[in-house]
């Protein structure tokens, strides 16, 4: 599905990850921990092919990334559900309409009553016509969520999707990306939270993996 | 593919990804109105042009003047010689000499009407037109240099070519305006969709995040900025067009001036202007939207 072996990527000179090697395999859950500029955000972005390696081996979907046309990149895209931090939604459009978003630029129709229990199931139905800027952080989060699931992506990853919720809102947050695991969903989260991690260890089977100096690690039993 | 079905109607959830913007928009409408205002004018003045040349190459070609000039007890001895003369040379269809009043009225914009010209030593005036066939001009030199000394033919070669020559530049100065206004147009619209592309950054992030192709992004830009210099242009051509069926009616006096106007199956070439000013959106659009592009992955 994703696999990296020994692949390094910098920017203007320095070197921002080394020596990644990882094999994401189908339904599996991952948490991706470590300090502050870590590389945390810029494995994320390997992944989804935002960022390109400068070195060693990337494979998305049975396809090296280095072969990937743009047009590639972008089908990959749409097997993969990204939630951000911030977010990024398409703030002149209605909460429904950036949900829907991954469907109209794949060509698709919309299916109301769909779009209606997605919108339900992360508790946004009554913002479906409110504006992105008028929802609060965990609702944003949520709806976020949404649009990264409404393509029935093979993989959604979150890079701090918790961190600027409260902890209660945060575990909402968690209990759905649990739920989609376990509908088979292979799940990759990037947090600080050792809470979380350690509450959603919990309820699935999650591989905690830390990075330091710019290297990929399997975290420590502690956590 | 994607060219083909831009502009079917159902792609109103395309256009919708890209934010609207009143004062650009504005802004581009306004200049392909002003484009194709000017490009109308400018094919208006190709097209008289055009016409003024034709007219002076067939009016001036087959025709030539004889000028006799003699002493008064000769003249008529002389314009009788030009008039045998031109009867026995193939090629002349038909000549006349001008008569005083002819004369007169030929001499009133440059003298006046009171012109005695019973009084003048004028000269005698010969017209004659050539057959389609043409005629031995140098040939009937020589015979006139040797029957009447005093006629010097005249085919007026010498100033029509500078002035057909004129006219076809001119009509040439018209095309080459349109293609410079097509190119500034193209430059303005591309400077404007760059613009644009530039301040919707962070859609166009969001958009390929949700795994937008870039012909995707690129046609909701696209299309936008064509239907803008459609519409623009169509407006600048309404008004360009009605202006032009206002100038004064073509009349002799007025000359080139009043001809600056489209006539009869000439009124359809301005309406290919919104439409080739349609055609430079779409291009200079999308050039700039894939150049920009491919700079975000």
């Amino acid at each position: 599905m994703i696999e990296l072996q020994n692949v390094a990527m910098g920017y203007g000179g320095s070197e921002l990850v080394a020596e990644m090697t990882l094999k994401l395999v189908p339904g599996s859950f991952h948490f991706l921990t470590g300090p502050s500029g870590a590389g945390k955000t810029s494995f994320l972005k390997l992944c989804y092919a935002e960022m390109l390696p400068t070195a060693g081996y990337l494979n998305l979907f049975g396809q090296d990334v280095r072969t990937m046309t743009r047009d590639d990149i972008a089908h990959v895209r749409q097997k993969i559900g990204v939630v951000h931090q911030d977010c990024q939604f398409l703030d002149h459009l209605p909460v429904a309409e950036n949900v829907a978003l991954p469907l109209t630029v794949a060509g698709r129709s919309v299916d109301g009553a769909e779009l209606r229990e997605l919108l339900t199931w992360v508790g946004l139905r009554a913002q479906a016509g409110a504006l992105p800027p008028q929802l609060s952080g965990g609702e944003r989060q949520r709806a976020a969520l949404a649009r990264a699931v409404m393509m029935s992506p093979e993989v959604i990853i979150a890079d701090e999707p918790t961190g600027n919720l409260d902890w209660e809102m945060s575990l909402r947050l968690l209990s759905l990306l649990v739920e989609l695991n376990r509908m088979g969903k292979t799940v990759v989260i990037a947090t600080h939270d050792l809470n979380l991690i350690r509450q959603a260890k919990a309820q699935v089977s999650a591989r905690v993996l830390r990075i330091a100096n710019r290297r990929l690690h399997l975290a420590g039993a502690d956590l | 593919m994607m060219r083909l079905t831009m502009f079917r109607a159902d792609m109103s959830a395309t256009d919708r990804v890209v934010p609207p913007s009143g004062h650009t928009a504005n802004l581009t409408v306004l200049t392909s109105a002003a484009m194709a205002f000017l490009a109308v004018f400018a094919l208006a003045l190709s097209l008289a042009s055009g016409r003024l040349a034709d007219r002076w190459s067939e009016a001036l070609a087959r025709s030539a003047t004889i000028r006799i000039s003699a002493p008064p007890e000769q003249m008529e001895a002389q314009t009788k010689a030009v008039l045998d003369a031109l009867s026995t040379t193939p090629g002349v269809e038909s000549y006349r000499a001008l008569d005083d009043a002819e004369m007169k009225k030929l001499l009133d914009p440059w003298f006046g009407p009171d012109l005695p010209v019973d009084s003048l030593p004028l000269p005698k005036l010969v017209e004659l037109t050539e057959t389609a066939q043409g005629m031995d001009t140098e040939g009937l030199r020589l015979r006139l240099a040797a029957e009447a000394p005093g006629a010097v033919l005249d085919d007026h070669t010498r100033w029509r070519r500078p002035l057909v020559s004129a006219a076809g530049r001119l009509r040439f100065l018209g095309w080459l305006s349109m293609i410079l206004i097509g190119g500034a147009m193209a430059g303005m619209i591309t400077l404007a969709a760059q613009a644009a592309l530039a301040a919707n950054g962070q859609v166009i992030r969001t958009l390929r995040l949700v795994g937008a192709r870039d012909a995707f992004i690129a046609q909701a830009f696209v299309r936008r900025f064509t239907l803008r210099g459609l519409s623009g242009a169509a407006a600048g051509t309404v008004v360009a067009m009605i202006a032009i069926a206002l100038l004064p009616a073509t009349d002799e006096a007025g000359g080139f001036l009043t001809g600056l106007g489209f006539t009869g199956w000439g009124w359809l070439w301005p309406l290919f202007i919104p439409p080739l000013a349609a055609l430079v959106a779409f291009g200079a659009t999308r050039h700039a939207a894939f150049r920009m592009l491919k700079e975000v992955r």
